[in-house]
Parts: structure tokens; sequence; C-alpha cells
């Protein structure tokens, strides 16, 4: 078990490294000056280089990535061009924002997706289950900005019961913070909620089929417990697998849902640092996202190995 | 359910402003520092200026030069040097006292060689600044000049105090009627009001400026009562609904934004002056204004706003004429024209240029349209004058002179327009620069430098009873110091 963590640990930093490779080569290549950017079209050519020099901009290209490298490694993500301030405190400050929304969200959808699975699976090929079906693929299919500007139109301008968007902090205490983040949460969480509920509705009917299953049931146990107690277990590793995947999907590809709702976070941050060519922000934010991805990954493999005791002697 | 949102409402959500002195601003662009004097984004001045900084001079709401922390000033030797007597008693939010050091101090910095200040050019005609009391500074010019208190105005010579100016970029220090409090990147700024301001207390305690640059969700924070004013409201489409809403009231006023469809003079065969008129001739200006901007917006014939009391109409000169611009085509022996037309991604732009396209192809031009990022536009068209035809508006006040700069991204290089700019400069006689301003539109209009579409209108949208908020836009500014709630 410990030579396959290490084996694990050690291909988790390979991918990192090569991953910083290519995103380094990928936004080093995008065509646009910040310095110029910056000082708009009034700037004289002295004052843009004199801007340059002061980023940093006009060292070699391996000279940049082997700064930027060894300042992760001393947990000095770089300076942002455009807001001149620590990537790292920037980063910290949204991901108090974009953490807690994913989280939220992705609750929201297994609170959902669970109970709607049990169900349809359990009511499999009567009109229960195709209901169920039927309001899944309507979930998938509506975009969830679309729907998200829907639930604005309702509960913030017509019933004025949540506000439009924007995030107070947590300062202002977890109640506000979590009536700002609850719209979001609910719009993200409905086409996730979908994918999750079919995954593992037919998850759920494929272990149902299982011999083992028919044992248990010829053993005296209802079907009810029997779907509990044996089926739900089994039919997880395809949802787990989905459930890290939507994580990171909802970390950083919540950014529509952010611009919808104004919210301060990750997602917004790096589209921002896009139209700006703050090259850092990107870089920095970008590998912080594939390194949460990597994690992930990891740990939903650490968790099949906890649920599938076949796994664990490989 | 209910009672759930119910609990979440009274544990801590927003109240309902205390009566009459708080006030939230919507704003698209979030300013990426609060250095009005590091950067060129208009977003910083649209946060600070006149709220947390001043300058020696400030502009009015109808874009007049008024006095700021200088009281009082006089132009000496035919505008050789300056006097500017200088307001007593004023202090900075950290305490400091404001002084002829700190004008000394913020004008060198400006002016630095290594300064990164985007409107260099205001302070180059500076040769040097003469403390002659605690109250009183004399600015000598290389060269005799008007424009120096019109230059002061602007947010990049506002006044800093060197103890402060370092992290002026995140902790504004100033001396105005509003106190920086705190900055939540992406989402808000928050300023109070300074209790020890030189000058008139200002009407609100407090004045929020939230970032929201999805045009959706600016219309649904209005709607929903989350914002009391957006100044320049992103989306034109809805502004209908609000108008007929008694809640809000909708102000349309202008802006110094020529907006123009720039043609690179250097490039054949727009080298030719008649292909410029041709395709100047070929646009109806109404068109566009109604089709890219819901109808608000001013035509322009020259490069000036027309709000300026020195405007000169010249519309009629290169009105909509589709067979006059055929005629000028066929004279300069250009058939088959294939032009590339660059859009940065504002709306005037992208659907302007749609319409123009469509307005083009009518005289027999066809277009090849790009749509381009700032970044990406500024890198091709504006420095590297890899275009045919843009579309742009450029904000700044008065800026005539960009004509008189052959190397700027249009490429006009014209020997009596640049003597006419010199002269201007240098012409302190209000009647004379008057004149002078009018022969510089006319000969922009008669060269047909670039086409002129119009002037960008400022719509903003604001809760009904708040007053003071500028309806015009003679310096991209939410001047919150005469804002106020009405009884």
């Amino acid at each position: 078990m410990l030579v396959w963590l290490a084996g694990r640990l050690v291909s988790l930093v390979a991918t990192l490294l090569a991953a910083s490779a290519v995103v380094f080569l990928v936004i080093e290549v995008v065509p646009g000056d910040p310095a110029a950017y910056m000082l708009g079209m009034n700037a004289s050519e002295q004052t843009v280089a004199a801007l340059r020099t002061e980023l940093g901009l006009d060292r070699s290209g391996i000279a940049r990535y082997l700064d930027w490298i060894g300042g992760w490694l001393q947990g000095d993500f770089g300076t942002s061009y455009t807001y001149r301030t620590p990537i790292v405190d920037m980063v910290a400050e949204r991901i108090t924002v974009s953490l807690p929304l994913a989280l939220l969200a992705l609750s929201l959808a297994v609170a959902l997706a669970f109970p709607a699975a049990l169900f349809a699976a359990s009511r499999r090929g009567g009109g229960a289950d195709a209901g169920v079906m039927g309001l899944t693929q309507l979930g998938i299919a509506v975009p969830n900005f679309w729907f998200a500007m829907l639930l604005v139109l309702l509960f913030s301008i017509k019933l004025r019961w949540l506000p439009s968007g924007g995030f107070p902090g947590w300062e202002a205490g977890i109640g506000a913070a979590l009536t700002a983040l609850l719209l979001p949460a609910i719009a993200l969480a409905l086409p996730q909620a979908s994918i999750l509920t079919r995954v593992m509705r037919s998850s759920l009917i494929d272990a149902l089929g299982e011999d083992y299953l028919r044992t248990a049931r010829a053993k005296g146990l209802s079907s009810g417990a029997a779907l509990w107690g044996h089926a739900l277990r089994n039919a997880m590793i395809p949802v787990l697998t989905i459930i890290g995947l939507q994580f990171s999907f909802l970390l950083a590809g919540a950014i529509i849902i952010e611009n919808v709702f104004y919210l301060p976070g990750l997602g917004r941050l790096v589209f921002q640092a896009i139209s700006s060519r703050d090259l850092v922000v990107v870089e920095s934010v970008v590998m912080l996202l594939v390194a949460a991805v990597v994690l992930v990954t990891f740990l939903v493999d650490v968790a099949y190995a906890w649920v599938d005791p076949r796994l664990r002697t490989r | 359910m209910r009672s759930i949102l119910l609990v979440a409402f009274a544990s801590g959500a927003p109240l309902a402003l205390a009566a009459g002195t708080e006030v939230r601003i919507g704003m698209q662009l979030e300013p990426p520092n609060l250095d009005p004097t590091g950067g060129a984004a208009a977003a910083i001045d649209e946060v600070v200026y006149a709220n947390v900084f001043e300058g020696l001079t400030r502009f009015g709401p109808d874009g007049s030069v008024l006095p700021g922390l200088a009281s009082e000033w006089s132009a000496e030797q035919g505008g050789r040097y300056y006097v500017f007597a200088l307001r007593d008693g004023v202090t900075f939010h950290d305490g400091a006292e404001f002084s002829a050091e700190d004008v000394v101090f913020s004008l060198d910095r400006a002016r630095a060689d290594d300064s990164t200040n985007a409107q260099k050019a205001l302070f180059a005609n500076i040769e040097r600044i003469d403390i002659i009391d605690r109250t009183t500074v004399e600015i000598h010019l290389a060269e005799p000049s008007g424009d120096l208190p019109f230059n002061l105005a602007w947010g990049d010579a506002i006044m800093l105090d060197e103890a402060s100016a370092a992290d002026a970029a995140t902790k504004p220090i100033g001396t105005g009627p509003f106190r920086f409090e705190r900055w939540v990147q992406g989402d808000r700024v928050e300023l109070v009001r300074f209790d020890d301001y030189w000058g008139e207390p200002a009407a609100l305690a407090k004045v929020t400026f939230k970032f929201i640059s999805e045009p959706t969700a600016a219309f649904s924070a209005m709607m929903a009562g989350d914002l009391d004013a957006f100044p320049v409201f992103p989306a034109p489409e809805n502004l209908a609904q609000f108008e007929a809403d008694p809640r809000f009231t909708v102000s349309v006023g202008s802006t110094e934004g020529e907006t123009i469809l720039a043609m690179n003079n250097a490039k054949p065969p727009l080298d030719d002056v008649r292909v410029r008129r041709a395709i100047a001739k070929a646009i109806d200006r109404q068109d566009i204004i109604d089709g890219a901007m819901f109808g608000y917006g001013t035509p322009i014939g020259t490069h000036f706003a027309p709000h300026n009391p020195a405007y000169v109409d010249l519309v009629e000169q290169s009105a909509h004429d589709p067979e006059g611009a055929k005629a000028l085509l066929e004279e300069a022996g250009v058939t088959d024209l294939t032009l590339s037309l660059k859009l940065p991604p504002p709306a005037y732009a992208r659907r302007g240029g749609e319409i123009i396209a469509a307005q083009l192809r009518q005289v027999g031009i066809r277009t090849e349209i790009e749509n381009l990022e700032w970044a990406q536009w500024l890198e091709q068209v504006f420095k590297g004058r890899d275009f045919d035809l843009t579309i742009v508006s450029h904000t700044e006040p008065m800026d005539l002179n960009i004509y008189a700069r052959p190397d700027y991204y249009f490429q006009y290089d014209d020997a009596d327009f640049q003597a006419l700019m010199a002269s201007f400069a240098t012409e302190t006689d209000a009647d004379e620069r008057q004149r002078i301003l009018a022969e510089a539109q006319h000969k922009l209009a008669d060269d047909q430098v670039n086409a002129y579409l119009f002037q960008l209108a400022k719509t903003g949208v604001t809760v009904t009873g708040l007053q003071g908020l500028w309806e015009n836009a003679p310096t991209q500014a939410n001047d919150m110091t005469g804002v106020g709630w009405s009884e």
C-alpha cells in the first residue's frame, strides 16, 4: 500500500512539472504587451519601456521560468502586473469565495442526486423512473447561466429574498455570506446533480443485477436493505470519479456564474487577467488549478482503494 | 424553507441603508490599482478623482477648470510662468499637512525620467517649480503656454504626500472629502467621509463602488435594489424599462469620447484624401447611432466635442452621400478595394463596425472584419500600425493635439496642422485660442484624416431621489462631493 502511495506521489510531482512547462510556454506565446495595455494610448515609448523593466518583462524566457518555479518552492507565486500585489494574497482572498462556492454546489448536487438516483433505481422501468430521467435530461440541457438569470429574476428582483450578486465577505457574518452564495450554488448544482443522478442510477442498476445481490435477497434481505447495504457501496466507483471531476470543474469552471453574480472568485480573476495580459496571474492561477485537479484525482484514487478492497492489493 | 432563509437574513445580511447618508455606485470595470498617476485606466479616476485625491485645479461638471487645492493663479510673462496661491489648513487623510513641498514632490514625481505616469506629456513643459512660501508656488515653463491650469486638473496631476506616495496604489492617501476605507478586490471599494476636509464636508457618510462587468448583472443589481446608481450603465437596451419605472431616473449626457473610424493615412490608397472623403461620405452616422448605440450619441463632423463652446458643426461636410462617394472613388481611380477593419471589444466598435461594413459595401468597398482584444489592438493597430481601418473612441478632453503627432497610429503628418497646434499651446488669449480651435477643426474635417462618427453619450441610471451625480463626463470621474439624497 505504501509503495503504491509513493508511486502515485511521484507521478503527481512529474505531472505538475510537465504542466508548468506547458502553461508557461502557452502563455508566453500569446501576443500583447502587458505594459502597453496598462499605460494606454497616450503613453510614450520610454514610459512603456520603463514599465517593462520594472515588471521584469525584458528578461529572457528561461530566466523568468526558473524564477517562477523557484518562487513556487518558497511559497512566492509572483506579483501581479496590474494589481502590484503578491499573487498568493490575491488567490487566498479569491479562494475564500470559490472554494466554499464549489463545496456548497457539490453538496447540493450530491444531496439532490443520491436520493433521486436511489429512488429511480429502486423503481426502475416504472413511471417514477421515467419522470426522474426526464427531469435530469432537462437539467443537463438547460444552460446554467440562463438558469441563474431566471433565479435572479425570481428571487432577487421579484421577491427580494436574496441579493442579485456580489459577496459581502465572511466578516459580514456566515449568514450573509452563505446567502450571497446560495443562488450561484443552486445554478451550478442543477446540471451537476442531473449528471450525477444518471450516472449513479445506472451504476446502481448494474450493481442490482449482480449475483451477490440475488444471494442477499435470497437470504431474506428486503430490497431496500439490499440496495442500501450492498448495492450502494459497490456502485460508488464511477460516482466518485464523476464527483472528483465535478469538483475540479466547479473550482475554475464557475467563471460564467461568477460573472453573472459578480462574485470575486478565481474564475473571474483569471478571466480579467487574460484580458489585461497579466501573464503572471494567469500562469500561477492555472498552475494552482492544475495542482488542485491532480490532488483531487489522487484523493479519488485513495478513496477507490478505501471503497473497493480489490484495488488495495495492486 | 422560508424560515431558513429568514434566519439567514437575520444573522447578518446587509440591512436597509442608514437613510440618506450612504450610496452604492455600480461600475463596469474595476481599477487595477488606486493611484491615478501610475496608470492609464479610467476606472482609477472614476473611483478616486475629486473624492480621495485633489489637484491644484479640478474639472467642473461642465468641463470648466475650477480652483482645487490652489485657490487662485495667475499667468505671468505671457504664460512663461504661473503663480499659484495654495489653500491653508489642508491636511492629508493621515494628518500630514499639505504645503508647497507636496506640490514640488508630486509634480517632480510625475515628470521624472523613470516615472510611469501615463500622461507624462502634460508635464513635459515644466522646467522647474519654485517655493515662494508655504502656500505659494511658481511653476516655470520651458515654453509659454496657456494649457497649464487645464493640464493640472487631470487625475494624473493630483497631489500626494511624499510619506504616503509609495503605497498610493493600494492605500491611497489624499486631501479629498472622502477617505479610503477598504478595497475588497474583485468586489468593491469603500470610501468614508473625511471629517477634517478643508472645504465643505460631503453630504454622504459612505460611498461604495461595486464592480459589475456583466451588463445583465448590472440590470439585475439595479432592479433588485442592490445599487443606488450606475453612472455609465452598460446595457442601453434596458434603459427604456428604467425610464418607464418611477423608482428610477435615467440621465443622458455627453462625454469627451469622440468615436471615429480611424484610417491609416500612410497606407495607399488611404493616403489619397479623395478615398478618405469617399469613405466618410459612404457612412450614415444616424444608422450607426441607432443600430449600435440604441439611439444614444451625437453626430460629429470633426474631432471635437459638441458640448464644448468652441465646437464648429461640420457634420454636413461629410454627410451621407453614397453617389458622391462612388464618384470620388472613380476620380481617384480606385476599383475593387478591400480594406481590413480591426475592431476592439466595445459595442460601439463591434456593432458599429458591422454597420459600417455594410455601408461601405454599398459604394463598392469590401471590408475584412477582425475582432481583437484590447491588448491585441494596442499591439497590432496602435503600436504596429498594421491596419487599414479601425473604430475607437478617444476619451481625453481637448485631444486635438494627437493629430499633431506624425507617428500616432493613424499617421497624419501635416506641417500646417503641427504649426497650428504649436501656436495654440503658447497662446494665452481666450479669443485667439477659440479662433485657432475653429481653424483646427476645419482643417481636420477638410483633410478628412479620419471619418468622425459620433460623440459617446453617457447614459446613467439612478434611484429617484439621489442628486448631484454628473450628467456629462468632461473627464472620466464620479465626483461624489455634491451628491446626496433629496428628502
